[in-house]
């Protein structure tokens, strides 16, 4: 039985190695670290914080001035929002793109 | 850096209570809650070791939304209460949250006297430079000339800078940060409280509402903007001219010392009349 296990552990390995990646950076060739911006709307009471410092401009702001996610893929994962939110309405998580491309 | 800040947050928070809290819209006093979890978070603490006690004023709202032992006090005197517990027992963590009126005005006379004893205590002062919960009077932190609603003319007086005061009433630890270097802030909070002695965190706030409305600053983006045009960095200021300083503050930890601490100077009083009796 152990060596069957073994088997499907590598072909699991082999098979997330040669998925294509996220995004590359140009140059550097590095894997771009990506991530997802959730706003708990609930507590939300949009000051407009998070869409004014935000270095990248991901967040943009709708007309009542509440936070709308408009590029995701550019966040740098700063956390400036995150840790500046007043009512503690924003993170900001690690995007797993395995994970959620295995759910998709 | 911790990862997934707001997860760590609601790890501390009393979800029982009414959420989203009271404070208004782009409140700073929510980015401190969230400094000082951090800082706890950081120092490994337990919940039961601390004491959170807190005056009267928009900050006072702070110890009913975090699950620590808490206490919510009379005006100015939340010092007075902490004093108590910390001499009661000694071992517990015990950090006050007062607003620049509450530990200036109303608890001016505790605040001295609390820095001149050294307890081992953590003050941490909101200072908005307004009576916020009250609509808007001028408060001892109110700058010469501002407009708020007992200095509908402009303020004719001058005033106090907090972290100064406590340095010259002998806090063993002053420092002092914005809420727009939140970072900063947590950090210092957190040297605060590992700070043996009385360690006085001055968060240098945004009140637009009460503040900012009257003198057309009526957004906290403008008014963290303001923040971070004027504060000064302790090392950079030491560097640059006193004209250049004027309407600027330092941020940065301003006075840490080493100094005999009131709890282990009074365990030595009652050792010493315990050894007088025995003879």
């Amino acid at each position: 039985m152990p060596p069957k296990k073994k088997t499907q552990q590598t072909a699991k390995q082999d098979r997330i190695a040669n998925k294509p990646r996220a995004s590359k950076h140009k140059q550097s060739g590095k894997i771009k670290e990506l991530f997802n911006q959730v706003v708990f709307r609930d507590w939300c009471k949009a000051c407009g914080i998070c869409s004014a410092f935000c270095p990248k401009k991901v967040i943009g702001h709708d007309d009542r001035g509440g936070p709308v996610i408009k590029r995701p893929d550019d966040c740098i994962g700063c956390r400036f929002c995150e840790l500046h939110c007043p009512d503690v309405a924003i993170t900001i998580i690690v995007r797993d793109v395995e994970s959620e491309r295995d759910r998709a | 850096m911790t990862k997934e800040v707001t997860k760590l947050i609601h790890k501390y928070l009393r979800h029982d209570k009414k959420f989203p809290h009271v404070w208004c819209p782009g409140c700073g006093n929510g980015i401190v809650l969230g400094a000082l979890i951090r800082a706890i978070d950081r120092l490994g603490l337990e919940k039961d070791e601390i004491v959170l006690a807190s005056g009267i004023g928009c900050s006072g709202r702070m110890p009913v939304y975090v699950d620590f032992n808490t206490l919510h006090t009379t005006h100015g005197r939340a010092l007075t209460f902490a004093t108590g517990i910390k001499l009661a027992k000694p071992s517990l963590t015990v950090i006050t949250l007062m607003g620049d009126g509450d530990a200036t005005a109303i608890g001016g006379n505790h605040f001295i006297h609390a820095a001149r004893r050294n307890l081992d205590l953590t003050a941490i002062i909101i200072n908005n430079q307004i009576y916020g919960m009250t609509g808007g009077q001028h408060s001892p932190t109110t700058p010469y000339g501002c407009y708020a609603t007992t200095a509908t003319y402009g303020h004719i007086e001058h005033a106090f800078s907090i972290a100064e005061l406590a340095v010259t009433a002998g806090a063993a630890f002053v420092a002092r940060g914005t809420v727009y270097h939140a970072r900063l802030l947590d950090e210092l909070i957190e040297a605060g409280i590992r700070k043996p002695g009385f360690s006085v965190v001055e968060a240098m706030s945004n009140c637009h509402v009460q503040f900012g409305r009257r003198n057309q600053i009526e957004d906290p983006v403008t008014m963290m903007k303001w923040l971070r045009d004027h504060a000064v960095a302790t090392e950079k200021a030491r560097k640059m001219k006193p004209d250049a300083l004027e309407d600027k503050f330092t941020i940065g930890v301003l006075a840490d010392l080493e100094k005999p601490i009131y709890t282990d100077e009074y365990q030595k009083v009652r050792d010493r009349a315990k050894s007088l009796a025995r003879q």
